[in-house]
């Protein structure tokens, strides 16, 4: 028997609690959070450190309190959620659109809902996606995934461990890793400038004199049935790796922290037109992505660093989506939104300029004291200073009061020379 | 004495160089404005870290219940934080705030769980 819902959220990672929230509190009743694991709270169930919400609650808690704030006053709203639970399709029909659910104690469930919240966060990039040539044994993996058996199930990877990319998973794992006993060898990014935090940095590795090697990569693994040894070399920008300076690190487990990856298999399948910059669904000026009623956040959308912008994303997604479910969501005139000198994306990259809308973007590489600009049909209408943007910290304001005539913005970070 | 520091107080993060006795800095190079002048005293004379680890929880949802110091505690004392931590199973239900060991190592500071479990009949689930 299909059940009818106003609203489906896929996902109740903090994307999908906050969202879910919002929806209620703008007059959606009839809500239904669909989540894989038996637990709600997505990734922060297993960042267990802590320095998130300082925006959001001015109070640096660790990932799992942010977490449980969301679920408690989901709890309290009881809005319906079903665990161990995946969505496997989205079908746009015209009475609505139909969902294909796969759940533990349910079975296949079918819904159908008028608007649909896609919340599944990411997945992280795997050796697969990077080529290193080798052996393949185990002990590889990625440093979510010991995220996730250390923090989550109490297992150990391994005892001398390689971490390859410094991002922040990578750097919060060499600590996590070295406190319960394990000996981390080396971080090894290939990139000039660290990927995550200073302060992950200078708490994770030189707290504990791990040695963090820039410009260099791991070219070669080795090892039979278990990993035994990897060889890094130093990169040169143009050539790639060079032979000098080359060498070999023994170890059980070879951690990759190297990036992010929108999940949107199921997207795809729906027929959402994916942006191939942020890996996530192109979006307008409300969140909604290319299929009508099929509306998108947090991590599923694009790579966020700071989960108290998930946070607020999501709700903005909420709002809008209880807007069209009461066949109220304004439509006006949409213009592109460009990007410019060092910017690698803006999302929404189409607008609606009636309305004061949330622009997010991330710079292509760093740089110090450089302004961001917003400009429409070529003047600059919003001017910002930055002491220092990094391709790892996501930038966010709000535009606003943009000249109706407008026929095209640009964001873009004033050149050297000006 | 002679140290090298990378200041944390905001995304620039100056590289800095600092010459001190056994209480005071006696030369700074490299920051950039006051407050790279308070982390390297905080960091030479009183390094403190907050120490966030798991501890097993036995008739819960999950077996690990996440925890941290409730401030931070002396730099040199996070690992014993961790092993202390690791010596003890409680049980549910714990909810968030719970005192899991207090006074920890005569710090004056709580460890406490940060993570909701709930209590389940099933074992293993
Ligand atoms: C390993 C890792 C570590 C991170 N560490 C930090 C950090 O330290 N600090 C920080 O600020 N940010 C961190 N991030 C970024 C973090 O992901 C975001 O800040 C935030 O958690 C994203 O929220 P989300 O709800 O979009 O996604 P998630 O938290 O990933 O939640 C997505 C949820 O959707 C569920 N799901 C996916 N597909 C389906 C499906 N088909 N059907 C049903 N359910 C589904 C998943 O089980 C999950 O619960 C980390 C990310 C990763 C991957």
């Amino acid at each position: 028997m299909k059940r009818f819902y106003d609203a489906v959220i896929i996902g109740a990672g903090p994307a999908g609690l906050a969202a879910a929230l919002s929806l209620k509190r703008n007059g959606i009743e009839k809500i239904l959070l669909v989540e894989r694991e038996g637990y709600c709270g997505g990734v922060l169930t297993q960042c267990i450190h802590n320095g998130f919400g300082l925006h959001k609650f001015r109070k640096e808690l660790t990932g799992p309190e942010y977490a449980e704030r969301y679920i408690e006053l989901v709890e309290k709203e009881r809005i319906e959620i079903l665990k161990k639970t995946i969505a496997l399709d989205i079908i746009p029909l015209e009475e609505g659109l139909t969902l294909y659910l796969l759940s533990e104690e349910h079975g296949l469930p079918e819904v159908s809902a008028r608007a649909v919240i896609l919340a599944m966060g990411c997945r992280e990039r795997n050796r697969g996606n990077l080529n290193i040539p080798g052996t393949r044994p185990e002990g590889i993996m990625t440093a979510g995934l010991a995220q996730k058996l250390v923090n989550i199930e109490g297992y150990m990877p391994g005892k001398e461990i390689v971490i390859l990319g410094s991002g922040d998973i990578g750097l919060i794992m060499a600590r996590r890793l070295t406190w319960e006993g394990a000996r981390v060898k080396c971080v090894v990014e290939l990139q000039p400038y660290p990927g995550g935090l200073m302060r992950n940095v200078v708490q994770c590795l030189n707290d504990f004199n791990i040695p963090l090697y820039l410009s260099h990569t791991v070219t070669r693994i080795m090892g039979n049935r278990r990993i035994e040894a990897v060889e890094i070399s130093p990169t040169d920008e143009t050539a790639g790796p060079k032979e000098r300076g080359r060498f070999i690190e023994s170890c059980d487990t070879l951690l990759l922290s190297v990036g992010l990856v929108p999940e949107n298999e199921l997207s795809l399948k729906a027929g959402v037109m994916l942006d191939p910059v942020t890996g996530g669904p192109v979006v307008d000026s409300n969140l909604m992505t290319s299929v009508p009623g099929i509306f998108a956040c947090g991590n599923v959308l694009h790579v966020h660093d700071l989960v108290d912008y998930v946070s607020d994303e999501a709700e903005r997604c909420g709002e809008k989506a209880a807007l069209y479910i009461m066949g109220r969501l304004k439509k006006k005139r949409e213009i592109p939104v460009r990007t410019g000198n060092m910017v690698r994306y803006v999302l929404p990259s189409r607008i609606d300029i009636a309305e004061p809308v949330h622009l997010s973007l991330r710079p292509i590489a760093p740089e110090e004291n450089t302004h961001l600009l917003l400009k429409a049909n070529g003047s600059v209408i919003y001017k910002k200073k930055y002491r220092k943007i990094m391709p790892g910290s996501m930038i966010r304001f709000e535009a606003k009061n943009i000249p109706e005539e407008t026929e095209s913005l640009e964001i873009t970070f004033e050149g050297k020379t000006g | 004495m002679k140290r090298e520091l990378l200041c944390i107080s905001c995304p620039i993060g100056c590289s800095m160089e600092a010459e001190f006795d056994d209480n005071k800095i006696l030369k700074l190079e490299g920051y950039q404005c006051k407050r790279g002048i308070t982390y390297a005293e905080k960091e030479i004379f009183n390094p403190e870290r907050m120490v966030t680890t798991t501890v097993r929880i036995e008739g819960g949802e999950i077996p690990l219940i996440p925890v941290k110091t409730e401030s931070s505690v002396p730099k040199e004392l996070a690992l014993k934080v961790v092993q202390e931590a690791s010596k003890i199973t409680v049980k549910a239900p714990v909810k968030v705030g719970d005192v899991i060991i207090e006074n920890i190592l005569g710090t004056g500071v709580n460890l406490v769980a940060t993570r909701n479990v709930k209590a389940t009949c099933k074992a293993g689930v």
